[in-house]
């Protein structure tokens, strides 16, 4: 179940590719005794991974072992790599996207699948989904939110700004909206990357 | 993750193989793979396909304070990354072998053969100068690392734009993209590395080869040639024989 690197998820001008391995042989220190142990590993495109996308790489994690069977796979390892190719806003819902079609792709059993939705408000109080890099930078707050694709619940959220409680119930309502078109997207990709095959 | 094995069967199906002159994708002896070139979005970024082995190249610049020795001369830094996605093998921490091995041998690719101007670097002798910095990205590996590296290297820094600068007395203005065209680096020549592959003792080589037949070689020679003509560099690399051959 090893998924070659081929998964690249555009957003805009935003890109990451991602790149599943797995369930694979664990080191004893990682091993777990009754579940996988799931790494994560972000790699920005200049320079050695530092903070930001270790901070980046807990937000994956969480939602990817939240919707994966790990008990399947006891002391294994599943490895998950994320590089960052072009990064125009909206980065963290791109990596989730990616990481959750990767998954899907190797193959590894998962109860759901999940999508990454970026809102950002901006000055004026108005909601924008998918916001590029200016957009963001000119916003007041920038919230993503994975949303699982069984009950459209919100599995996790990363926010960054000063918003309402309103504001937050608006922008969940947003994300799982658009979630649903998100996952229109992985079935017609995957419908069209398996009908040359079958 | 441990590197697997590679059974005796497969490591004498590939000799055999060599020795009849064929190759596992049915190449020729000198026949390279299918290369394909695309670039990014941002200046210096480009993506280098040598049939599945695929390499991203990334460039980048600041000013700093040069070296002492030289403070007329910008600095170049390079740094080949064998990401975990290329293969399971590959661990993030960068103390592998083979990632020093590259590593050294792109410096010397790019370094020595000086290929970049890099007195063109300098802003104020002295005190501020370009730092070049080129990441390379290895995504996905099938052999031949460092052909597809140089490759990428060299492409990226000659799509490379980096900002204008003008000095008026002690003042330094560094222009962004949208206030004045970003300008190309000053490159003389283009070093392009190209890797043979010996087996049963230098009696059989092949050119550009795939993973595979790099797990069952004997030895490896680097040539980084220019523009067809003068030789820069010459790389040999021999494996230690297999335990049991």
């Amino acid at each position: 179940k090893i998924s070659i690197p081929d998964i690249l998820t555009p957003a805009g001008d935003t890109s990451v590719l991602a790149a599943a391995y797995g369930p694979a042989e664990v080191k004893v220190s990682k091993e777990i005794y009754d579940r996988a142990t799931l790494d994560v590993l972000i790699q920005p495109k200049v320079g050695l991974p530092s903070v930001r996308e270790r901070a980046q790489e807990q937000c994956v994690r969480e939602t990817c072992e939240a919707s994966l069977l790990l008990s399947l796979h006891p002391r294994s390892s599943l490895t998950l790599i994320l590089q960052l190719i072009h990064d125009d806003g909206s980065i963290l819902s791109c990596f989730l996207n990616a990481a959750c079609m990767a998954l899907m792709d190797a193959g590894l059993p998962m109860s759901f699948l999940f999508c990454g939705v970026t809102c950002a408000i901006d000055v004026d109080g108005q909601i924008i989904t998918d916001p590029t890099a200016a957009q963001e930078k000119e916003s007041r707050a920038v919230m993503t939110f994975a949303i699982d694709s069984k009950e459209h619940k919100v599995m996790m959220s990363s926010t960054k700004g000063s918003f309402s409680v309103n504001e937050l119930q608006q922008c969940v309502a947003v994300s799982q909206k658009a979630s649903e078109k998100i996952f229109q997207f992985y079935r017609d990709s995957v419908k069209r990357r398996y009908s040359k095959i079958l | 993750m441990k590197e697997t094995l590679l059974s005796n069967c497969e490591r004498d199906f590939l000799l055999q193989a060599i020795a009849e002159k064929k190759r596992l994708d049915g190449r020729q002896t000198y026949d390279y793979r299918k290369m394909k070139i695309t670039f990014g979005t941002d200046y210096g970024c480009c993506f280098v396909d040598l049939g599945k082995t695929r390499v991203m190249a990334q460039v980048s610049c600041e000013l700093v304070a040069p070296k002492e020795s030289r403070p007329n001369e910008g600095i170049m830094f390079f740094n080949i990354e064998l990401s975990p996605m290329a293969s399971p093998t590959f661990e993030q921490g960068r103390q592998s072998e083979l990632s020093v091995k590259l590593n050294r041998q792109l410096e010397r690719c790019l370094r020595n053969s000086k290929c970049i101007d890099t007195e063109s670097l300098c802003v104020v002798s002295g005190e501020k100068v370009w730092k070049i910095r080129v990441d390379v990205h290895v995504l996905n590996h099938d052999g031949n690392l460092m052909d597809v590296a140089s490759i990428a290297a060299i492409t990226a820094l000659c799509h490379f734009r980096r900002p204008d600068v003008s000095i008026q007395g002690d003042e330094v203005t560094v222009y962004s993209p949208e206030e004045r065209d970003p300008i190309p680096l000053s490159i003389y020549h283009m070093p392009i590395s190209v890797s043979f592959s010996f087996f049963q003792q230098g009696t059989y080589l092949l050119v550009d080869p795939c993973e595979r037949e790099e797990r069952v070689m004997d030895g490896l020679l680097m040539i980084i040639r220019k523009n067809n003509s003068s030789l820069i560099e010459k790389v040999k690399d021999v494996k230690p024989a297999p335990q049991g051959a």
